[in-house]
C-alpha cells in the first residue's frame, strides 16, 4: 500500500464518522471568526436555541471593517460600526475569546492566528474567509468556509466534507535574489491557472519552499485559493517548530516535547501518491506583476501586455479584451512603463514583519515619487506594528513618504475608508486583482512587498533587482 | 430550508469566465448583519452606472442598459447560465444570498469554484455542471433573447429544453438534503455521541489541541 500524503494524514486523524458515499464528519480544532461572515451564523444559533460546542476552539477578531487611522475616535461608518459591535456582543454572549479593536493583539485574522500560536501543526483550522488556506503553512489542514458552515462548526465542532484530491506543487531549486514567496506563488498561478487546484488540497514542496521562512510559506499558502484550491499546505520541519516555540497558545514544557514528536511526522511519506504533480523551476522565476483582473493574468516584470488577437480560445480572448479595457492597458505595452497612482503594502498575504522589512529595505533613503498620490503600509497586527517600530521600520517608511497605519484588512478589499477611486492604478501586495476589489473602477496590480516599494519610489513598475544596493 | 422542487425558468446568459464573488456582491454590502436584502445589489458594479452604497434607494440609480440583468427580455429569469470557474474568490456566502434574493434558483456552468459550490447547497441554490459544448449550445439559445426556458428536474438530474435533455451529476447526499430541505446542523447533531467520543480520544492523543491560554 502506498504511503500517506500530509493531507491524507491530516484528514484521517480528523474523521469522526464517514458515510458509504465518502461524506465525512470532520472534526475542527480551531475556528477563527471575524465580523463579516459571522453575524448571520450567531443569529442562526440564537434562533435554533443552540450553544457553541467548544468555546475554547474559537478565536475572534474584527479586521475587515476596522479603520486604519485615528482609531481612538472610533468607527465613523455607522454600518461597519454595527457589524463590529455585533461581533463584540456575540463573543460576550457566547463566552468566546476576542481580540477587540483596542487590543494590541488585534490584526488580520490570518496574521494573528499563527502569531499567537493558535494555529498549530496537525490541526484542522477553519474561518469564514477564503484565505484561511494561509494556516496550512504549519502542516495544518486549513480552509475557508461560508457562513452556513461557520454556524455548523460553532454548533457541532464539525464540518460535512468529502475528501479532496492530493496535488503536489514542487518548486525545485532556489529562487534568485530579489525573488520572494509572492513571486513564487504568482508564478505557480500563472502555470496552473485560477482553477488549476479546484477540488484539490495542494501541498507545496521542493527546495525553494523549504528555504522559505514561515512568513514566506504563509504567503504561498494564502494564495492557494487563488489557484482554486481551498487548502494549501507545507510539511512540518525545524523552521515550523522554531517559529512556534514560546508563542502564547502553543503547548509548553512536557506537552511541547510530546507535540513536537508528533508534528515531525506531519510530512508526506516518501512513497505517497499524488493525484497531480506540478514541478516548477525556481531559478526561472522573475519578480511578477499581474496585468489583468484575475490572478492568473500575471507576467514577469520584464514582459509586455499580451495581445488578445493572439489568443486562440475565444472565451479567453474575450477575457483578455475585457481585462485590458478595465485596466486601461494596451497590448504590447511594457509592464515596466506602467505608472501607478497608489501603493498598498499590507493584507493577509503580505503584512508580516518579513514583508515590512523587505519593503523598508527598498524604501530606505529613497522618496515616494511625486506622481504617487498615496503609499501606505498597513501592518498585519498590532504586534507586527510594534515590532516594526522597534526595528525602526516605521521611521524609514515615514521618511520616504509612506503613511504608517493601524492593522486591518484595509485596501485589500476596501471595506473601510481605504480604497481606490475609479481609474486609479495601484501596486498592491494583496491577493486579488478582481474588478472593483479595491474600490469601484480601481485597477489593481498584485506584486511582492519589495516590488510595491520599488513602484512607490520610482512611480512605475520596475524590476526591484535593478534597485538593489 | 425549502425543499427544492422541479421548476421551469427563464435563462439569463452571463457570458464571461471567472465570475468572482466580488463581482456577484461587492464588499460594501457585506457590512449587513442579515441574510436577506442583497438582491438589488447582485452584480452591482456591472448592473448600475453610478456607484452604490448600502442604504441607497437602488431603484433610483442609473441601470446599465447593456448588462444582461437589465435587458427586458431577461426579466424574471430564475436560471443563470455562466462560464468556467463561476463563483471564484472569497468565501462570502452573501454571493449566494444575493443570487437567491434576486430570484435565481439554479446556476448552470461548466465548472464552479469549490467554496461557492458548497455554499450554494446550504441555501437551496442548485449549481449544475454541464459539459462545455452543452453550455455553448445553451448560450447560443439563450443569447437570442426570445424567452428561452429550461426545466430543472433535480430528482431526475436533468435539465430539459423543448428539444433536448441534459443530464447532470450530483452528490447523492447533497441531492437528498436539497430535495428534503434538510438542516445540516440537525443531521450532524444526531451524531453528537460520536463527536464526544472522538474528542475524548483526541484529548488523550493530542491534549495541546484543547488547551486555551
Amino acid at each position: 500500500m502506498a504511503g500517506k500524503t500530509l493531507y491524507d494524514k491530516l484528514w484521517d486523524s480528523h474523521v469522526v464518522r464517514e458515510e458509504d458515499d465518502g461524506t465525512a464528519l470532520l472534526y475542527i480544532d480551531r475556528h477563527l471568526v471575524h465580523e463579516v461572515t459571522s453575524p448571520q451564523a450567531f443569529e442562526g444559533l440564537r434562533l435554533a436555541g443552540r450553544d457553541v460546542w467548544n468555546r475554547d476552539s474559537v478565536l475572534a477578531v474584527p479586521d475587515h471593517n476596522v479603520p486604519t487611522t485615528n482609531r481612538d475616535a472610533g468607527i465613523s461608518d455607522p454600518v461597519a460600526k454595527i457589524q463590529i459591535e455585533t461581533l463584540d456582543r456575540n463573543c460576550r454572549d457566547f463566552g468566546l475569546t476576542e481580540f477587540t479593536m483596542d487590543d494590541i493583539r488585534q490584526g488580520i485574522v490570518h496574521v494573528i492566528g499563527p502569531e499567537q500560536g493558535a494555529t498549530l501543526p496537525g490541526m484542522t483550522v477553519v474561518c469564514g474567509d477564503s484565505h484561511t488556506s494561509t494556516h496550512g503553512a504549519f502542516g495544518a489542514l486549513a480552509h475557508g468556509i461560508g457562513t452556513s458552515e461557520v454556524e455548523h462548526v460553532l454548533a457541532t465542532q464539525c464540518l460535512l466534507q468529502k475528501k479532496m484530491k492530493n496535488m503536489l506543487i514542487s518548486v525545485d531549486g532556489q529562487v534568485g535574489p530579489g525573488v520572494t514567496a509572492k513571486d513564487i506563488v504568482l508564478a505557480i498561478i500563472a502555470e496552473i491557472g485560477t482553477a488549476g487546484g479546484t477540488g484539490c488540497a495542494i501541498e507545496f514542496g521542493g527546495d525553494a519552499i523549504r528555504a522559505l521562512s514561515m512568513e514566506g510559506r504563509m504567503t504561498v499558502c494564502n494564495m492557494a485559493i487563488e489557484a482554486g484550491a481551498r487548502a494549501g499546505m507545507v510539511a512540518v520541519d525545524q523552521t515550523t517548530i522554531d517559529y512556534l516555540e514560546g508563542r502564547p497558545w502553543a503547548p509548553k514544557r512536557e506537552m511541547w516535547e510530546r507535540a513536537v514528536v508528533q508534528w515531525r511526522d506531519l510530512v508526506s511519506d516518501p512513497d505517497a501518491e499524488f493525484d497531480k504533480i506540478v514541478r516548477i523551476d525556481a531559478a526561472a522565476i522573475e519578480p511578477q506583476v499581474t496585468w489583468g483582473t484575475s490572478p492568473e493574468m500575471v507576467l514577469p516584470v520584464s514582459a509586455s501586455i499580451p495581445d488578445p488577437e493572439r489568443e486562440s480560445d475565444p472565451v479567453r480572448a474575450d477575457g483578455i479584451r475585457r481585462a485590458l479595457d478595465y485596466m486601461g492597458l494596451e497590448p504590447g505595452q511594457a509592464i515596466a512603463e506602467i505608472a501607478v497612482d497608489k501603493v498598498f503594502i499590507g493584507s493577509c498575504t503580505n503584512s508580516r514583519i518579513e514583508d515590512l522589512r523587505a519593503a523598508a529595505e527598498v524604501a530606505k533613503g529613497r522618496k515616494v515619487a511625486d506622481s504617487v498620490k498615496l503609499a501606505m503600509v498597513v501592518p498585519g497586527s498590532g504586534l507586527v506594528k510594534r515590532q516594526a517600530e522597534e526595528e525602526g521600520l516605521d521611521r524609514i517608511f515615514r521618511e520616504a513618504g509612506f503613511e504608517w497605519r493601524d492593522p486591518g484588512c484595509s485596501m485589500c478589499l476596501a471595506m473601510n475608508a481605504d480604497r481606490l477611486e475609479p481609474g486609479e492604478r495601484c501596486a498592491s501586495t494583496s491577493n486579488r486583482n478582481f474588478e472593483g476589489r479595491q474600490g469601484q473602477g480601481g485597477r489593481t496590480h498584485l506584486v511582492s512587498p519589495a516590488m510595491a516599494a520599488a513602484a512607490a519610489v520610482t512611480g512605475h513598475f520596475v524590476d526591484v533587482r535593478e534597485l538593489a544596493r | 430550508m425549502q425543499p427544492f422542487s422541479r421548476f421551469t425558468g427563464l435563462v439569463i446568459p452571463l457570458d464571461r469566465a471567472n465570475v468572482d464573488t466580488d463581482a456577484i456582491i461587492p464588499k460594501q454590502y457585506l457590512k449587513s448583519i442579515k441574510r436577506t436584502g442583497f438582491g438589488p445589489n447582485l452584480f452591482d458594479d456591472w448592473r448600475y452606472l453610478d456607484p452604490g452604497e448600502p442604504g441607497m434607494d437602488h431603484g433610483k440609480r442609473r441601470p446599465n442598459p447593456d448588462f444582461v440583468l437589465n435587458r427586458p427580455e431577461y426579466q424574471g429569469g430564475e436560471i443563470l447560465l455562466g462560464r468556467e470557474n463561476f463563483g471564484c474568490g472569497s468565501s462570502r456566502e452573501h454571493a449566494v444570498w444575493a443570487l437567491t434574493d434576486y430570484g435565481i434558483r439554479a446556476v448552470i456552468a461548466p465548472s464552479f469554484a469549490d467554496i461557492f459550490f458548497n455554499n450554494s447547497f446550504k441555501n437551496g441554490l442548485l449549481p449544475i455542471v454541464l459539459a462545455e459544448d452543452e453550455i455553448d449550445t445553451l448560450f447560443e439559445r439563450a443569447n437570442r433573447g426570445d424567452g428561452f426556458k429550461l426545466e430543472v428536474d433535480l430528482e431526475a438530474q436533468e435539465v430539459r429544453s423543448d428539444d433536448a435533455i441534459y443530464h447532470f451529476e450530483i452528490d447523492p447526499f447533497r441531492k437528498y438534503c436539497l430535495l428534503e430541505g434538510l438542516d445540516d446542523i440537525a443531521l450532524t447533531l444526531q451524531h453528537a455521541d460520536e463527536i464526544r467520543a472522538y474528542e475524548a480520544r483526541r484529548k488523550v492523543e493530542a491534549p495541546w489541541l484543547f488547551t486555551h491560554p
